[in-house]
């Protein structure tokens, strides 16, 4: 398969500094439906490996919607449908044949609201890692406390992992999740406002694991915080009215936009 | 402040002082007939309270005896009704909460179920009569459990379904994003995170079927002997309260109020059990 000319020529707008990049995800003519509503409109863009892109964008400009176009998330739901292409390393994750879980397990996701399991800080990690190997114990062990340093809890927690994970506050919840993302070892990691119900210590602590995980992943996070984006991302796609408006390395979105739009955006002049 | 808001206020003060005095008079009145059934029961049932109660079986007329057969008997229809009953309650309720959910068949599942739930008891021990004892040609164990079971089926659905449509979507989510499949996720994680609800459900049934008469005096009957045969009629508390409490003995009488002290404070019990449940279950 040839990934590199499957992927990469296909750079969308602006962004004359990425065509360096490896494209891990490209997306092509993407259309997205909730029952007759369009909520994205010919949507391309790749996004590339071990770089963080951010989705920024007024409510309800699409930004989640995209994001949950790429590990099939709304596939749980009846009456929505994704049109175009979808290339994981150069193979169609829309098609039929595609087996969500596995994909899934490609590509993880943390969301808006920490969602541990109703079960011990342990078991949560654990969970994951067993639905794809058979591990004895004691490796079992090495992995649960791998994914926790990985997602700088393991200090706060290693006392008491049998605790249950909804005894742990917000941004430690939230680390978990993370933890339990990241154990499974996926490729790309999708980030759904993971700090916007968190504090500012929570919030630069997973900001600053942000930049950690990206010498290992492809992540993309969607944020209502352009301040949030300006630190962490190093492409960002600027959305609006489930289009895509302009997409090319941070630095030129912010500081040298192309599109007015955009510019107004992040000036807040709207949204 | 606008003039003349004063005024207004007053009126609604007054509106809420009356109002509040209706509610509180309308739940003294319900209160009122429990405490005094609770009374009564302790009064006239309390006396005859004593282990030959829980140790002999069910005397003849003028003789000795307490009510250890429909005490067992009760027990072993409960436990086998509960045993029925449960694992199709669950089933049903799952597929509605996490299957069915927007198909058309849930609807019409959920409609019988609450028509099930609400059906008199007695139609239901007729027709199990006519599926069960007709055909078998005797009354039977069985044929109380099946009743029983039959009454146990549409609570356990309903709290199946509604305990697990509180589990939050996100959850579901989240299992999905590491790739569980959804019989897992149900099953790992949707039951567990419902369970003190689903338990609850179970020890309501419970308590609903424990004192249940109708149903049986159409399928198990009764038996004054000591038989723990399910293929034969078999002896239960509320029928033998039924029994005893109709007739012109005196010892039977009183036998009976004891039997419905015991019921009346077994169900009281599991539902405060059921209710400390229930409020662990939404703290955590």
């Amino acid at each position: 398969m040839n990934v590199a000319s499957a992927t990469v020529p296909f750079v969308a707008h602006s962004a004359a500094d990425a065509s360096l990049q490896r494209g891990k995800v490209s997306i092509r003519d993407l259309n997205f439906y909730y029952g007759d509503t369009r909520a994205l409109k010919n949507i391309s863009l790749s996004l590339y490996q071990n770089k963080v892109t951010a989705f920024i964008g007024p409510s309800g400009c699409g930004k989640s919607t995209l994001l949950r176009v790429l590990n099939r998330m709304y596939d749980l739901y009846p009456n929505q449908r994704a049109e175009g292409e979808v290339l994981l390393d150069g193979e169609d994750i829309l098609s039929l044949q595609q087996d969500v879980n596995m994909l899934r397990a490609r590509i993880g996701m943390v969301f808006q609201k920490p969602t541990p399991f109703p079960m011990s800080i342990y078991e949560n990690i654990a969970f994951g890692i067993r639905l794809y190997e058979r591990l004895p114990k004691s490796e079992l062990d090495g992995r649960v406390e791998t994914a926790l340093r990985r997602a700088a809890l393991w200090e706060e927690v290693k006392d008491k992992l049998s605790a249950n994970g909804l005894s742990l506050s917000g941004g430690q919840q939230q680390r978990l999740c993370i933890a339990r993302t990241v154990s499974v070892k996926p490729e790309v990691i999708l980030l759904d406002e993971p700090c916007s119900a968190l504090d500012p210590i929570s919030t630069a602590k997973i900001e600053g694991l942000i930049d950690e995980l990206k010498e290992d992943y492809t992540i993309v996070i969607v944020t209502h915080n352009m301040q949030q984006a300006a630190r962490v991302s190093d492409f960002t796609a600027f959305m609006y009215l489930g289009e895509l408006i302009e997409f090319a390395a941070t630095r030129t979105i912010f500081t040298n936009p192309t599109d007015r739009r955009t510019q107004d955006y992040i000036t807040g002049r709207f949204g | 402040m606008v003039p003349g808001s004063t005024k207004l206020y007053a009126a609604r003060r007054r509106r809420n002082t009356i109002s509040m005095a209706l509610s509180l008079a309308a739940t003294a009145f319900g209160l009122g007939w429990l405490v005094l059934i609770l009374g009564v029961l302790l009064y006239e049932g309390f006396g005859g309270l004593s282990l030959k109660v829980f140790t002999e079986m069910t005397p003849p007329p003028g003789a000795d005896g307490g009510l250890l057969n429909p005490i067992l008997g009760s027990l072993m229809l409960t436990a086998l009704a509960v045993a029925i009953g449960t694992p199709l309650g669950m089933l049903a309720g799952t597929y509605m909460a996490e299957y069915g959910r927007h198909d058309r068949l849930s609807t019409v599942v959920r409609f019988i179920n609450d028509i099930l739930l609400s059906a008199p008891s007695i139609v239901i021990g007729l027709f199990v009569y006519e599926i069960m004892v007709a055909p078998m040609g005797h009354f039977s164990g069985w044929a109380g459990a099946v009743a029983l079971a039959v009454i146990v089926v549409p609570v356990v659905v309903r709290t199946t379904e509604d305990m697990l449509r509180l589990v939050p979507d996100t959850l579901r989510e989240a299992a999905a994003s590491i790739g569980v499949p959804r019989s897992l996720m149900i099953t790992r994680i949707g039951y567990r995170a419902a369970k003190a609800g689903i338990i609850t459900g179970v020890l309501l049934a419970i308590a609903r079927i424990s004192g249940e008469t109708a149903p049986l005096l159409f399928t198990s009957l009764n038996n004054q002997f000591d038989s723990f045969n399910l293929n034969a009629p078999i002896a239960s508390l509320p029928v033998v309260i039924f029994q005893f409490a109709l007739s012109p003995y005196a010892d039977w009488q009183k036998l009976a109020w004891t039997g419905a002290l015991i019921i009346t404070f077994t169900v009281l019990a599991l539902s405060i059990v059921a209710r400390a449940l229930a409020a662990s279950g939404k703290q955590s």
